[in-house]
């Protein structure tokens, strides 16, 4: 498998990497979209994110990997035999799967194993990408090109954190909860609107226009691919600064406060900006304890929410689709009027 | 870079360049985008990078209609079922590793096959999920994308285009033009083993992304091809690090075929300020260069706009976001509609046969099981001990895809833009598009927008679905002169058709006053006009087109309801055109076209009316 560039050496994007790092600590945001300009290295911040996450404990040899301490996600397997008769633990990376566009059904929802089924004549269920991806990241890249009977599905399982598999005479069920990763470019096609509000935080991207920035980007990618090892390397300390920090928020995650005073906060500026349901208020607060986690406060203020209000609300406006660039203004606007300016 | 304007065609000496830098790195530097007609210039082209590459090294030509199966790789059905268990077969993506993937006709190549072929250039390897396969094959590889395209804004798909370094035109040279190599394929050997060793400055780094900047370009993958481009350069005349002229080779080869704006004097010294606050700290040992990063920014500058031709950079804007806009009506449809080949609704038992194409995997899925048994049975009734070797698939095994077709709607906004429909009707006309588009959105239409005014019907955007673009074009939009309702009528029809072709569903808007004044060969005359407006009517009513008249006259006309009877459409005058009642109306090309467009006919003339409060 080829380097990964190191999130650390990431230049700019600084809404973009936050977003990434706030699913890191709570994977209950609900995901993350990635929109803009080309050549801003989107698809290179989310493969980053994955050599940046703690390590999780997994119940040994269980395909799904599911959680020891959390009896309520794991599969029927690991339900039944409790902890008590000596469930073996391990550690593994958590995962950071790819969902390619020319993926076929079968091998995402998971199929009957091939193999197995044509040397040994065993019929064995063979888990998807889903089904890797669980407790983990699943990451379609030019997600609004995703072919539709794709989006469906993914729709589903990201609704109900299950896979449910019947096909072939099996009849499967297994968790599937994963933090959704898109990126995309709006000039290839809008998503749709089902899709959109899977993702907890949306993130616009833009080409950095000020030069230095743009030199910096350049060299940092150069002396990447001129020796990804070295690089790497250099970086290694920076990203293992990060990684603690998201391991210690995380810790800190249940402890931190959201008084009333920011819950109303959060509940004004969604009505300010008559976004539909409550979701937007509840990814709001959780991405803003997120946020106050990582920084290290006890409790969320109107600084967190700012922080984190434009990502969590842009693609929640009851939006005009042809108002092109209007929505971060609209939430920038209603911030300005909740939070005075 | 445009084929239509005389382009002063860049030397041959520069194309002989590229072809010998793409051959040195061809998967650093991206690849080349050619544009040029089918002839000898091309061939020659490739054959000069033919051999500059190494002998080993595949070449593959990809036909635009390749399947993800072949391109991305799949289960090799042959030896799958000769071994009995699954064998990956690699698509043309990872059996072109270490050498260039040709690709025809990129012009018309579709943004869902750009996206995969930009993933795996991205990444140096294919992410198979298929068939039942996981695998990551490592390839890294350069694209040369052909593209045949004769108007401006035909071109390969920008997320390809600004992927690849070069986009070389040739679509001037004369066939007859003598085409030499001006590298010798030894050379190109030792700078493609040298390459990886140069070395590059930071004030090469950042003349080169100031020069991108000046130039307009706002991608950050220009000036780092431009980057790689300078070091091949520099491999090429066996120097171990970048020179000024390298990296004004790069300048001119990749930034200024990218250029959206004509860099003036001024605007080439605010880059430097930036620069100077840049580069302070950074001292690398730089050997092959003594010159300030002010200065060779400035040299970069100067190679880049002394291949710029002045009128062709407002051509250049054209380039990105507007692709889809095609210069004439006719060739509108022939934008492919997504090729979706539908959706998998499942498999079932069946043969395989003209209307049903056999799914593989689920077949070998099926014999599977019974794969023991039935060695089983045959090993009975054969010699005792002999085995069929492989697999044994019976007819009962057989499974076929089930296809749902879902057919897209496409609507077609015909837009009088004529002095008749005043100006402010105009703008009228624009709101309610818009709260149509906005409609469309949410049921995943796609749009076309056709405007007629003076003697001409334009297209302004071919069918799409981005609405950015259709409100871009929309605003841009302007009025006044003749009603060519006719030719209107006909560019909407047509267009319909060519939607028709390709398996979409149409379904026409036309916003006009219905006072026709131009008639079909372009003489003024209101009979003549009406008559063939009428004419032109009763072509899209016998092609049992879905329509909707919406009269954008002051007071509701007879000109207009009686234009919407001959078409079989649907009659809403605007003045009664609230939002719901625009949304009703369209809500009605959501339910009956989506299976029949020509119930439209017999909706008409009771429908005609509900739209009124």
């Amino acid at each position: 498998m080829p380097a990964v560039f190191p999130f650390s050496a990431l230049v700019g994007q600084d809404e973009m990497k936050l977003a990434l790092l706030i699913a890191a600590v709570d994977p209950r945001i609900g995901g993350v979209l990635v929109f803009g300009d080309r050549g801003t290295g989107k698809s290179t911040a989310v493969r980053a994110l994955a050599g940046l996450l703690p390590p999780m404990r997994v119940v040994a040899g269980c395909p799904y990997r599911c959680d020891p301490e959390d009896g309520d996600a794991q599969c029927e397997a690991c339900r039944q035999s409790t902890p008590k008769e000596g469930q073996k633990c391990r550690l593994l990376p958590v995962p950071v799967v790819d969902l390619p566009l020319g993926a076929t059904e079968d091998r995402v929802v998971g199929a009957l194993d091939l193999e197995r089924a044509l040397t040994e004549g065993v019929k064995s269920f063979e888990p998807g990408l889903l089904a890797r991806a669980n407790r983990g990241f699943l990451y379609v890249d030019e997600v609004n090109l995703l072919e539709d009977h794709l989006v469906d599905l993914l729709l589903d399982v990201a609704a109900s954190g299950e896979n449910l598999v019947e096909r072939e005479g099996l009849s499967i069920r297994h968790p599937a909860r994963f933090v959704l990763i898109g990126s995309g470019n709006p000039e290839e096609g809008e998503l749709r609107p089902q899709l959109l509000d899977r993702f907890g935080l949306s993130v616009e991207v833009t080409t950095p226009r000020e030069l230095p920035v743009r030199v910096e980007v350049v060299r940092q990618r150069e002396a990447f691919e001129r020796d990804p090892a070295a690089f790497v390397t250099k970086w290694k300390r920076k990203d293992e600064a990060l990684r603690r920090r998201i391991g210690t928020a995380r810790g800190r995650l249940a402890s931190v406060g959201v008084g009333d005073a920011a819950l109303e906060q959060a509940s004004r500026l969604c009505m300010r900006l008559g976004t539909d349901g409550l979701r937007g208020e509840l990814v709001l607060v959780r991405a803003a304890r997120a946020v106050a986690a990582l920084d290290g406060d006890v409790a969320v203020t109107d600084a967190h929410l700012r922080k984190v209000a434009p990502a969590a609300l842009r693609h929640r406006l009851r939006r005009n689709p042809l108002d092109e660039s209007g929505s971060t203004t609209r939430v920038e606007r209603a911030m300005a009027e909740v939070f005075g300016a | 870079m445009s084929g239509s304007r005389p382009t002063p065609c860049p030397p041959w000496e520069d194309a002989a360049h590229i072809a010998a830098l793409c051959a040195i790195d061809p998967a650093g530097v991206g690849g080349v985008s050619l544009r040029a007609p089918h002839g000898a210039p091309r061939e020659r082209w490739l054959d000069l990078l033919r051999q500059a590459l190494p002998a080993t090294a595949p070449l593959r030509r990809v036909p635009l209609h390749v399947t993800d199966e072949r391109l991305l790789g799949g289960l090799d059905l042959a030896a799958t079922l000769h071994t009995g268990r699954p064998v990956v077969a690699r698509g043309i993506l990872a059996e072109a590793d270490g050498g260039v993937i040709v690709l025809s006709m990129a012009e018309r190549l579709e943004a869902v096959a750009a996206a995969r072929l930009g993933l795996a250039l991205d990444r140096g390897e294919v992410v198979l999920e298929r068939d039942g396969l996981a695998r990551r094959l490592p390839t890294r590889f350069g694209l040369v994308a052909l593209d045949e395209g004769i108007a401006s804004e035909e071109r390969p798909p920008p997320a390809l285009l600004d992927r690849l370094a070069f986009h070389l035109d040739l679509s001037a040279v004369e066939p007859r033009d003598p085409l030499p190599s001006f590298h010798e394929p030894s050379a190109i050997e030792t700078a493609r083993g040298r390459v990886a060793a140069v070395t590059a400055g930071i004030e090469t780094v950042e003349a080169l992304c100031a020069a991108a900047e000046v130039l307009g370009i706002a991608s950050l993958r220009a000036p780092l091809l431009a980057l790689r481009v300078a070091r091949a350069c520099a491999a090429l005349a066996g120097r171990a690090s970048v020179a000024d002229e390298d990296a004004a080779t790069a300048a001119r080869l990749v930034l200024a075929p990218r250029a959206t704006v004509q860099p003036s004097l001024q605007e080439s010294r605010e880059p430097r300020e930036a620069d100077r606050r840049a580069s302070a700290p950074e001292a690398d040992a730089e050997e092959g260069s003594v010159t300030t990063p002010e200065a060779l920014s400035d040299l970069l500058l100067e190679a880049a706009k002394a291949v710029l031709p002045a009128g062709l950079l407002a051509e250049l804007r054209v380039s990105e976001g507007h692709r889809a806009r095609e210069a004439g009506a006719g060739r509108a449809g022939e934008r492919r509609s997504s090729g979706r080949r539908g959706r998998r609704t499942g498999v079932r038992k069946g043969v395989p046969g003209a209307e049903a194409r056999l799914d593989v995997v689920e077949t070998l899925r099926a014999a599977a099981p019974w794969q023991r048994l039935r060695r089983k049975e045959s090993g009975g009734t054969a010699a005792v001990g002999w085995r069929r070797p492989g697999l044994q698939v019976r007819r009962d095994d057989f499974r076929v895809a089930r296809f749902e077709q879902r057919r897209e709607t496409t609507v077609i906004f015909a837009v009088d833009a004529s002095g008749s429909t005043a100006l402010q009707r105009l703008a009228e006309a624009k709101g309610a598009v818009e709260m149509l588009l906005a409609e469309c959105y949410v049921r995943r239409d796609r749009v076309a927008l056709l405007a007629f005014r003076g003697r001409t019907t334009e297209l302004l955007l071919s069918p799409t679905r981005s609405l950015a673009r259709a409100k871009r074009s929309l605003a841009a939009l302007p009025g006044g002169g003749a009603t060519p309702l006719a030719a209107g009528i006909e560019a909407a029809e047509q267009l319909a058709h060519a939607v028709k072709r390709k398996g979409g569903t149409p379904f026409v808007i036309l916003l006009t006053d219905g006072r026709a004044n131009v008639a079909r060969d372009g003489t003024t005359g209101r009979s003549q006009a009406e008559a063939d407006a009428v004419a032109a009517a009763r072509v899209v009513r016998a092609a049992a087109l879905g329509a909707l008249v919406v009269d954008t006259s002051p007071r509701p006309q007879t000109a207009a309801r009686e234009l919407a009877l001959h078409m079989g459409a649907r009659y809403l005058p605007l003045p009664h055109a609230s939002a719901a009642a625009l949304c009703e109306a369209v809500q009605g090309v959501a339910g009956s076209p989506r299976a029949r467009s020509g119930d439209a006919a017999i909706r008409s003339p009771r429908a005609a009316w509900s739209g009124r409060p």
